[in-house]
């Protein structure tokens, strides 16, 4: 076994995203009062696939790792460690072991020990007796064969084959640790974790409180005595209550870019960032029907689409156009600007994309006399709704009449699932900036999340061999390859990246807006209010 | 009398009854349900996952069994557990009512506290300047929607005075606690008050050309006298029935404001809760909406009895 990372010098190299945000030695107690978008269906983190969840819940929990909370871009060199004291691979790559913390206890006084960590993963893998009600990350340890423990505070990964980014979704915001002796159903209504904060109570629609954990294991932390999240779904008022002073912060990306401007407006001291979210706006096409099962119809689509059009729409030009990686300087794993330049309807000549693209229909039996007719199915939901729109009104430079087909949002996904539309506007959330969780989950066959049935035994290999390879940059190259061919396939044609804004008064100090996530950034640990 | 509260009676219960299998049928008719849901946010459907849960929620039954069981609990005092925070759903709902019962009260008392006394003043001033400005304030309070009226005192509570009266459960001063209540109530009672003001100019206008106020004023009797005791008297009938049935609307103003002003009252519960197809709780707030407003009704019907002695029922 071989010790791979000296962790601490290696985050004394991260420079703090904002340094306006820790200057000065922090004060201690305040409640940090923040408005939340939505009531949260529940409290467990490991049941939902929705940030809303993480975002007032990380703070019960710890991770065997996480992204260090003061670095905007999460990566493997910013991850630190948490419950685990240290770790170290294997000389083959495939055991991960984690030495972890002794004398943590859980909220209700129980020790945390190695057992915590089994029982976590094995719910997650779905190998325990205890079943999560819904488990919808339990891809992501497709890879991991067991996990044995060594003492009550050793714990191991052991992998079928060498995957470095497991270390990545396991610091992602999604990956608490659980209690063992706490059923999933009670982690629903009342979690209990390790975390820096407890949970206090949870009303739905109306608040959720947390209090500060007096007995954290990290010492000196948290410097704020609570924080309260006053559930508010109607934007408009809760931005009003935070412009007048009754939150500290809006709920982290949500802003958008035209309300970021109403907000600098009436608190022009408030300090506001706007951030990539690593959320793709893209196209899903039913291949497996007419007429989209022909090739030709699928690039012409491709080619039609002016992505800046969107952008400067939607966004006031404050989004990013890239594969199906985050574009960089946020992203990773963005290939380079000349090679995605160089995929059709990428390129900056949007009439010559358009004239290649009518060719197209005009092989497949289209034209000016004989339009295509297609419903463009999405959720009836304005950030789906409008892009919708756009792209509707992009399509008639082909050829194609599109029809806005808005579905309930309980009936968007069994729609998709049963292939029941031709043509629709989708909305991708990632949770970690890593391949492996985007392509395994958007595009291997037969993931549940593949919703075009994409598949391709090529790429698919080539997946394999990413996420095996431990070189960074040959594993960067291996992606951007494959990142190409899934737009040359129009697998699922990327429109753009958004970008959200966050705001908070200037004297919250220690936020950090993650650049390339919004699931991992709210352990609120180092967080204080200067006043 | 007697014979036709009884009638009445059973009349309200083969109502409530209707409402029920009306709510618990459309309900199912819409499509998805709360596991539908749950996984939207998960971005797939595991179909095993997905028939476990219908399993454990009940779901998989035939309707007309979910039905029976629901009418079985209600009657047993048990409202079942709210699919979303697995609490029961009484647990759920009773706390929320007087919230909205608080909101509800004001904005009627709003209503007819305003809507009354300036529909008689527009009436007995008909013409005058008064009356024109009244006549205005009326039609924009029919004209405005409650949730931009809304928006629009938040906002400018904002920019006058720094602060806004959102929900807080544990208010500091009387004043802010009146606050939270008052203007939310205004907001959702203006329209109810220029109906109030509408209803009652023009009933009082009617009244006051009849004969026996003409007598009244013949014998001496004051203008004051003349206006309240003989005209508003008789005026006001048509007045309680707008009422009563604007109570019964109200819940769909509430809705909105509760939204707006962030209040967790029972209105905005009841969205929250379609949007994730809580059934159980769903229900159990139609069904209780449904008892105020058949309750509403059948008490203005015998209010109607006490304030003209010319009704009587049952004769």
């Amino acid at each position: 076994m071989r010790s791979v990372r000296a962790l601490a010098a290696a985050a004394l190299l991260l420079l703090p995203a904002y340094d306006v945000a820790s200057a000065g030695e922090p004060k201690q107690g305040g409640i940090l009062r923040v408005y939340h978008r939505d009531s949260p269906g529940s409290a467990s983190i490991h049941e939902g696939a929705t940030y809303s969840i993480n975002v007032p819940f990380m703070p019960v929990f710890n991770n065997l790792v996480m992204f260090k909370q003061d670095v905007a871009q999460n990566s493997v060199e910013s991850i630190v460690p948490d419950l685990a004291e240290s770790w170290a691979w294997s000389s083959d790559n495939k055991k991960l072991t984690f030495k972890l913390r002794q004398g943590v206890k859980w909220h209700d006084g129980k020790p945390f020990t190695s057992a915590d960590v089994k029982c976590t993963f094995d719910m997650l893998m779905g190998k325990s007796q205890q079943k999560f009600r819904q488990n919808p990350r339990k891809s992501w340890y497709d890879q991991v064969n067991e996990v044995t423990v060594n003492g009550d505070f050793e714990a191991s990964f052991e992998l079928k084959r060498p995957q470095p980014a497991l270390l990545s979704l396991l610091a992602s915001g999604y990956t608490p640790v659980y209690p063992c002796h706490v059923s999933p159903a009670e982690m629903r209504t009342k979690p209990v974790g390790t975390g820096p904060f407890k949970f206090v109570e949870f009303k739905a629609n109306e608040s959720i409180k947390l209090t500060k954990n007096p007995d954290y294991f990290k010492k000196g932390l948290p410097h704020l005595d609570g924080i309260e999240f006053t559930i508010i779904p109607n934007r408009s008022t809760a931005i009003l209550g935070f412009v007048s002073g009754k939150f500290d912060m809006t709920f982290p990306t949500e802003v958008s870019i035209p309300l970021l401007k109403d907000v600098k407006a009436q608190a022009p001291n408030a300090v506001c960032v706007v951030e990539p979210v690593n959320v793709s706006t893209n196209i899903i096409v039913n291949s497996s029907s007419p007429p989209f099962d022909n090739i030709d119809i699928r690039r012409a689509l491709a080619l039609a689409l002016d992505r800046k059009a969107f952008i400067s729409i939607l966004f006031e030009g404050q989004a990013d156009i890239g594969g199906t990686m985050l574009p960089a300087p946020g992203g990773l794993w963005a290939m380079p600007k000349e090679m995605l330049e160089s995929i059709p309807g990428y390129g900056p000549d949007i009439n010559a994309n358009r004239e290649e693209a009518r060719k197209l229909m005009q092989k497949a039996g289209y034209g000016p006399d004989k339009h295509l007719s297609v419903k463009v199915s999405t959720r009836n939901i304005p950030v789906y709704r409008d892009p919708a729109v756009i792209l509707i009104d992009q399509m008639k430079n082909i050829y194609i009449d599109g029809e806005l087909d808005v579905v309930d949002t309980a009936q968007w996904f069994p729609k998709v699932a049963r292939k029941d539309y031709t043509l629709g506007l989708n909305l991708t959330g990632n949770a970690v900036d890593d391949p492996d969780q985007s392509f395994y989950e958007n595009y291997s066959c037969g993931s549940e999340r593949n919703y075009t049935n994409y598949c391709n035994k090529e790429i698919e290999k080539l997946f394999d061999q990413q996420s095996a390879e431990t070189d960074k940059e040959k594993r960067k190259k291996l992606v951007w390859e494959i990142d190409k061919k899934l737009q040359e396939d129009v697998a699922r044609p990327i429109i753009f990246h958004a970008r959200q804004g966050s705001c908070w008064h200037p004297y919250v100090k220690g936020i950090t807006i993650m650049v390339n996530s919004s699931y991992n950034g709210y352990r609120y640990e180092d967080v204080w209010m200067d006043k | 009398m007697f014979a036709y509260i009884v009638r009445r009676l059973a009349l309200m219960l083969v109502t409530l009854i209707g409402i029920s299998i009306i709510i618990f049928v459309l309900l199912r008719v819409v499509p998805g349900n709360i596991v539908d849901i749950l996984f939207d946010a998960a971005g797939f459907v595991d179909p095993t996952d997905k028939a476990n849960l219908e399993k454990e929620l009940g779901l998989n039954l035939p309707i007309y069994q979910q039905y029976l069981n629901w009418i079985g609990g209600l009657l047993h005092g048990d409202l079942g557990y709210s699919y979303v925070s697995e609490k029961p759903a009484l647990q759920e709902i009773l706390p929320r009512i007087p919230i909205t019962a608080r909101l509800a009260a004001l904005a009627l008392l709003f209503s007819a506290s305003i809507g009354i006394p300036l529909g008689v003043l527009s009436a007995v001033h008909q013409g005058s300047r008064l009356d024109y400005a009244l006549r205005v304030v009326s039609l924009s309070g029919l004209s405005l929607p409650s949730f931009w009226l809304g928006l629009l005192i938040l906002m400018a509570s904002v920019s006058l005075f720094g602060s806004m009266p959102i929900y807080n459960p544990n208010p500091k001063t009387w004043t802010e606690a009146l606050a939270i209540y008052a203007v939310p109530a205004m907001a959702v009672g203006f329209r109810s008050a220029a109906l109030t003001m509408r209803i009652t100019r023009s009933s009082m206008l009617e009244i006051l050309r009849q004969d026996y106020i003409r007598t009244a004023r013949a014998k001496g009797a004051s203008e004051a006298s003349v206006n309240y005791r003989h005209a508003l008297k008789n005026a006001i009938l048509p007045v309680i029935t707008v009422i009563g049935i604007e109570a019964a609307f109200l819940i769909g103003g509430l809705i909105v404001t509760e939204t707006v002003f962030n209040i967790p009252g029972v209105a905005r519960f009841l969205v929250e809760a379609l949007r994730w197809r809580d059934y159980p709780i769903v229900q159990n707030l139609v069904m209780l909406i449904a008892v105020v407003v058949v309750v509403a009704n059948f008490t203005v019907d015998m209010l109607y009895a006490a304030i003209d002695p010319r009704i009587r029922y049952g004769d």
